[in-house]
């Protein structure tokens, strides 16, 4: 099937002001009449929620934590981007637009980046009107900085802890509709499945998390907004509970999962340390603003960083490209990093490790500047690792980040399944193979704020919904269904504990199907996933009970999806023979080993269409046009 | 390293609770408090026994999730450290730890180390907000705030609610937590119209959750891994006053839709 993304006609500067004027509008009469589920409370869905209850709409909202200001958006350090060109250096919508065209490697849909771009700067108004407090000159006018894969400062921050500020100050909106009765707040529910009836979608069911009750719940539109996978990989900068449940529910209801083999890897986490480990931390990518990022030129040089001389130093982005030296685009300074290591120049105990050195800029800048700059960072770095990173070059390595993949949705951010909307990282939309830094934060609450508000009123005001409640056949099937998973799991009585199988699982992601990729190995690890699964349904145990807080429950109920999962994202790897952005397969590259693509034949969104389990998906294709950005090399250097 | 585990296991709300001791020999200095744990989980889970149960999430000090009062002191005895970036190599080989929740009359226990803290939603629902919808927000910088301000009110706004002040203090007050929001929103110009009623609002919440009041024992500034001040304590009960006295009322929000 060719899909349509339904990207309204026009010049690209126009499409999303028509298409506003041109969507059908429910009066406020009306939007009191709608339900709306939102499943997720980071950005996306905190920004969602909020702006639909004051539009008039009544809001449900889930999460599965304890609050919704614990969702993951949380933990973005480095900033959010705008192009509001304060810094007058020559930035504008349209840069901004190129700018994340070109670091997706031209897998993105140009109108949803373009349409991104436009409202960027109505974010920062809105984050600032709401108080978050970005950082500011002397003069109390906003301050910017640079990021990964710009060349200009279009970043607004607020310390290291901007997703926090940000999220704060979504959450915050949230909860004033909350108390204004807009909003109906569910915590410690967790999303198990989606409810489509007459092939739209119409509820979901929950687990609470503390007295285990299934529960249904309808609504006239679905929107998920419910984050990433990168946790398919086991050791992930994802928090712990992070996890593909929702959306992979709803691609087993009917919608369609996109690219699901886009996942980023950031060059700038702290190195494993052993085999206990439970997370990777990672260290704001702004740090490469200042740091300079090196190995030894000669391979097993086993010295004290501070005891080898200049000269026997490699400045490897900085010699790699010196267009854009340290601050090259994550993929590829991740894959850089990765290769010196191969080459044995690696550093550490487990030389899985690169230097980012801050020595020059504290010669030219002083301790102070460095500090206020990054002292919650370097603070970070040395309770984690106990070494004092003003002192001693920090060490750094790649780690799964960021999944660019997602849920396919249209140019109303609505997926091929009626009435179900996806936002933020859940969806595919923006980033293309690669996402920019601080565009995460952007596209999160862009969704959130800017687009979906206007799109979902567009679904009601031209479709007519049945009345309908949680008696209806659907939902008590879909909640037998998971039921009957749950009570399969709790009665395997096997002798492995579910984070071994998400161990073993992402051992093999990681391996075959992280920074680089072959045939070889992706048709190896198809081959293992699958024994990976079959294990874990016949050897797994789960002690306590079901209708209790039960973590060990929750997280069988976790990998049991992420190990279906899996196999979807290596098919996508396989399939898509060309490298692109994060996706590098070793076969497509140039000879200095960079990603090379096949526009003629994977210029396009791959969207996979769930066929039973067991049988292979079908994969869709939805055409790529490039427009305005013409399509060139990705080259940085 | 070995350590001796003292861990306060409680089946639900209801249960009488009680600490069981727990021997773990192969600690590596490099793992971080909730590895730590997360080896135990693992080992009880493989015995067929409950693993216990702790909040966490991001792991990086953020998300506020984590808490447990170890050996007395919520998020342990490293200074501004949450549990979950607390390291193994700050105790010592032989070490015994209690492990203990957050201890507060509105922190009522889930199960094992779990509390609930929704309190602490209810009281940004009362008030912790700027009231303004999306879509009516004048340019950015039409909004001028000085550098100071800004970072004062950053300094407040780090708050993560992670709820160690309560735990930590002995009245088991919320007012650490109540006045870093009061002054987030008391140093920036977009957060002066509804300065009085917000305070009101919010304290007015605090008291009906159950929290106790502030008698000064800073406790919670210790306590606080982001090392929030207790000078906002003084600046809410100013503003506090200030709003009493004006005979601002804190009106029932309302909305035109």
């Amino acid at each position: 099937m060719i899909l349509d993304g339904k990207v309204p006609s026009g010049r690209i500067e126009e499409k999303w002001d028509r298409h506003r004027f041109e969507m059908k509008l429910v009066s406020p009469a009306n939007k009191l009449k709608y339900k709306i589920i939102v499943v997720g409370t980071g950005l996306a869905g905190a920004s969602a929620s909020a702006s639909l209850a004051e539009l008039g709409y009544n809001v449900e909202v889930f999460t599965f934590h304890d609050s919704p200001r614990r969702a993951h958006s949380i933990a973005a350090q480095g900033g959010i981007n705008a192009a509001k060109n304060y810094p007058n250096d020559g930035d504008s919508i349209w840069r901004l637009f190129y700018d994340t065209v070109k670091g997706g490697d031209f897998r993105a849909r140009e109108a949803n980046v373009y349409r991104l771009a436009q409202v960027s700067n109505s974010i920062i108004d809105q984050c600032v009107a709401q108080g978050v407090p970005f950082a500011r000159e002397y003069s109390g006018y906003l301050s910017n900085r640079s990021f990964g894969g710009a060349q200009l400062s279009r970043t607004f921050y607020a310390r290291s802890q901007t997703g926090q500020q940000l999220l704060l100050g979504a959450y915050s909106s949230m909860m004033r509709q909350v108390g204004l009765k807009k909003i109906k707040l569910h915590t410690r529910k967790e999303m198990l499945d989606l409810v489509v009836i007459d092939g739209i979608a119409r509820g979901i069911v929950t687990r609470d998390l503390l007295s285990g009750k299934i529960e249904s719940h309808w609504g006239d539109a679905v929107v998920l907004a419910t984050g990433g996978y990168s946790n398919v990989f086991f050791l992930s900068t994802n928090a712990q509970v992070c996890n593909v449940t929702a959306t992979y529910r709803a691609y087993k209801r009917g919608a369609f999962f996109a690219n699901p083999c886009f996942t980023q890897i950031h060059p700038t986490c702290i190195p494993q340390s052993g085999e206990h480990q439970s997370k990777l931390t990672l260290m704001s990518e702004s740090l490469r603003n200042d740091g300079r990022v090196w190995v030894p030129i000669n391979p097993g040089d086993k010295r004290r960083p501070n005891d080898i001389p200049e000269n026997e130093r490699d400045y490897f982005l900085e010699r790699m490209y010196p267009g854009y030296g340290n601050l090259a685009p994550r993929d590829i300074a991740s894959r850089a990093a990765k290769r010196v290591c191969d080459e044995g120049r690696g550093v550490g105990l487990t030389g899985n490790a690169v230097y980012l050195d801050f020595a020059d800029a504290i010669k030219r800048l002083g301790r102070e500047v460095i500090e206020e700059r990054y002292g919650n960072l370097f603070e970070m770095y040395e309770r984690i690792t106990g070494e004092n990173p003003y002192e001693t070059p920090m060490m750094i390595y790649p780690a799964p980040h960021y999944t660019m993949g997602g849920l396919w949705v249209d140019y109303n951010l609505m997926s091929n399944l009626p009435g179900l909307f996806v936002i933020g990282e859940a969806n595919f939309s923006d980033h293309g193979a690669n996402r920019l830094g601080a565009s995460a934060l952007m596209q999160g609450l862009a969704d959130g704020y800017f687009i979906l508000p206007y799109t979902i009123g567009h679904f009601f005001a031209t479709t007519k919904l049945d009345k309908v409640n949680t008696d209806k056949v659907e939902f008590k099937k879909a909640e037998e269904e998971v039921t009957s998973r749950i009570k399969k799991l709790m009665s395997i009585n096997g002798k492995k504990t579910p984070t071994q199988f998400h161990r073993e699982l992402g051992k093999v992601m990681w391996d075959y199907c992280g920074m680089s990729r072959n045939e070889q190995g992706l048709k190896k690890a198809l081959e293992i996933v699958p024994q990976i699964r079959e294990e874990f349904w016949s050897n797994l145990t789960i002690v306590g009970e079901e209708g209790d807080l039960n973590i060990v429950l929750e997280k069988a109920l976790r990998v049991a999806d992420f190990l279906e999962f899996a196999e979807l994202i290596l098919w996508d790897a396989l399939e898509r023979d060309e490298s692109c952005g994060g996706h590098f397969r070793e076969e497509h590259q140039y000879p200095d080993g960079e990603a090379k693509r096949n526009d003629e034949k994977f210029a396009h969104v791959a969207a996979w269409e769930f066929t039973g389990d067991g049988n292979k998906p079908i994969r869709h294709i939805e055409p790529l046009v490039f427009e305005y950005v013409p399509l060139t090399v990705r080259s940085y250097k | 390293m070995k350590v001796t585990l003292h861990i306060w296991r409680q089946k639900n709300a209801k249960a009488k609770g009680r600490f069981e001791t727990y021997h773990l020999d192969d600690v590596i200095e490099d793992m971080s408090f909730l590895e730590m744990l997360d080896v135990l989980n693992e080992r009880l889970i493989l015995e067929g026994k409950e693993p216990v149960a702790f909040e966490h999430d991001c792991r990086e000090g953020i998300c506020g999730a984590c808490s447990l009062t170890i050996n007395g002191i919520p998020h342990g005895h490293e200074p501004a450290t949450t549990t979950c970036q607390l390291h193994m190599r700050k105790f010592k080989d032989g070490d015994e730890i209690w492990i203990e929740p957050f201890r507060a009359r509105a922190f009522p226990i889930i199960k094992d180390l779990v509390v609930d803290r929704s309190a602490f939603d209810r009281i940004i629902q009362a008030g912790g907000f700027i009231s303004v919808n999306a879509g009516q927000a004048p340019e950015a910088n039409s909004i001028i705030v000085p550098k100071d301000d800004a970072e004062t009110a950053m300094d407040a706004a780090q708050c993560i609610g992670c709820g160690a002040c309560v735990a930590a203090c002995p009245n088991a007050s919320a007012m650490l937590f109540v006045a870093a929001k009061v002054a987030h929103f008391a140093y920036l110009p977009q957060g002066q119209p509804e300065r009085k009623r917000r305070v009101l609002a919010m304290v007015e919440q605090m008291q009906k959750e159950g929290f106790g009041n502030c008698t000064n024992f800073y406790e919670c500034e210790a306590a606080c891994p982001k090392q929030i001040s207790v000078s906002f304590i003084a600046l809410m009960n100013r503003d506090y006053l200030k709003a009493t006295c004006s005979g601002e009322k804190h009106l029932l929000q309302t909305q035109q839709v």
